[in-house]
């Protein structure tokens, strides 16, 4: 890349720049974008909530029965 | 606060059950998501996910802390999956990234066409709102929270897998490829995937 990316670029590019596997002028001209483009610096935001929301999926209750096997695992490898 | 991994492997080695149930509360559901990425069927990822609980308490004595305990107890749970899945096709094509499925990241109707003087540059109407402007409660009602389940949840599954290890249960990078022995550039192209698509969901969802 080196040149500045298009927005059309930058939506496909941006899990590569968060997860820092972009060269050092791609992440720079990457960054220049969104510096003077409203329209990407909100949508790198959106993709920010976007994972923090994610975060606050719950996960399902284990069963109990699931829990009192593994208990029952746990005094077995105790008592061995 | 909760207690760190090191205090509840201290107190597991020393016979405490509560500990041993704290480690399990926290590490039961990533292992289940490891599971199913190798094995076919709910059913038989769960006894893969107890199959290794067993291997992690036998370890114990062997485990030195050169990795975390979350490193360690995902390369069990693949471990013994694999062993598994000897005998069984693995469930998720990871590294054949499947075609079909690369759907862009944003409708290309919202982006400037080639003949215009800025082309692939959003539209006037159609570039991404500013969602730090939302009042502060909105991402957190239970409506959205249920928006951003259900798209996780219809994700194909190497996808989800990899997004529930990395953004439900805080797994990095580096930790997502050992436990599902993928390459770090397939991991990127799933999470991106993943997150492209929550993201549509939440702005149908935020923006109308």
């Amino acid at each position: 890349m080196a040149r500045e990316p298009d927005c059309n670029e930058v939506v496909e590019l941006i899990t590569a720049y968060l997860e820092g596997a972009l060269g050092r002028r791609d992440r720079k001209a990457f960054a220049r974008h969104l510096k003077r483009c409203g329209g990407c610096a909100n949508y790198v935001e959106q993709i920010r909530i976007t994972i923090e929301t994610v975060g606050r999926v719950d996960g399902d209750d284990l069963p109990q029965e699931l829990r009192d096997n593994l208990i029952a695992a746990f005094r077995d490898w105790r008592s061995a | 606060m909760a207690p760190s991994d090191q205090d509840l492997l201290a107190r597991v080695r020393d016979g405490d059950a509560a500990a041993f149930e704290s480690l399990v509360e926290r590490y039961h559901r990533p292992m289940l998501t490891v599971a199913r990425a190798y094995v076919r069927g709910a059913a038989v990822a769960e006894e893969v996910v107890q199959d290794a609980w067993v291997g992690v308490l036998r370890g114990l004595d062997r485990f030195e802390e050169r990795s975390s305990l979350k490193t360690w107890i995902l390369r069990i749970v693949a471990n013994t999956a694999m062993t598994r899945g000897v005998r069984e096709a693995r469930s998720v094509p990871f590294s054949a990234l499947g075609a079909g499925d690369d759907e862009p990241a944003v409708d290309p109707d919202r982006f400037r066409g080639p003949g215009d003087p800025y082309p692939g540059h959003w539209l006037a109407n159609a570039a991404p709102s500013d969602w730090s402007q939302l009042p502060e409660d909105v991402l957190e009602r239970r409506e959205t929270i249920s928006v951003v389940t259900s798209a996780v949840a219809e994700l194909p599954e190497a996808q989800r897998t990899v997004i529930a290890l990395r953004d439900i249960h805080g797994y990095s990078s580096d930790e997502v490829c050992d436990a599902l022995d993928v390459t770090a550039g397939n991991q990127r192209v799933l999470l991106h995937r993943a997150r492209s698509h929550v993201r549509r969901a939440l702005e149908r969802h935020l923006d109308g």
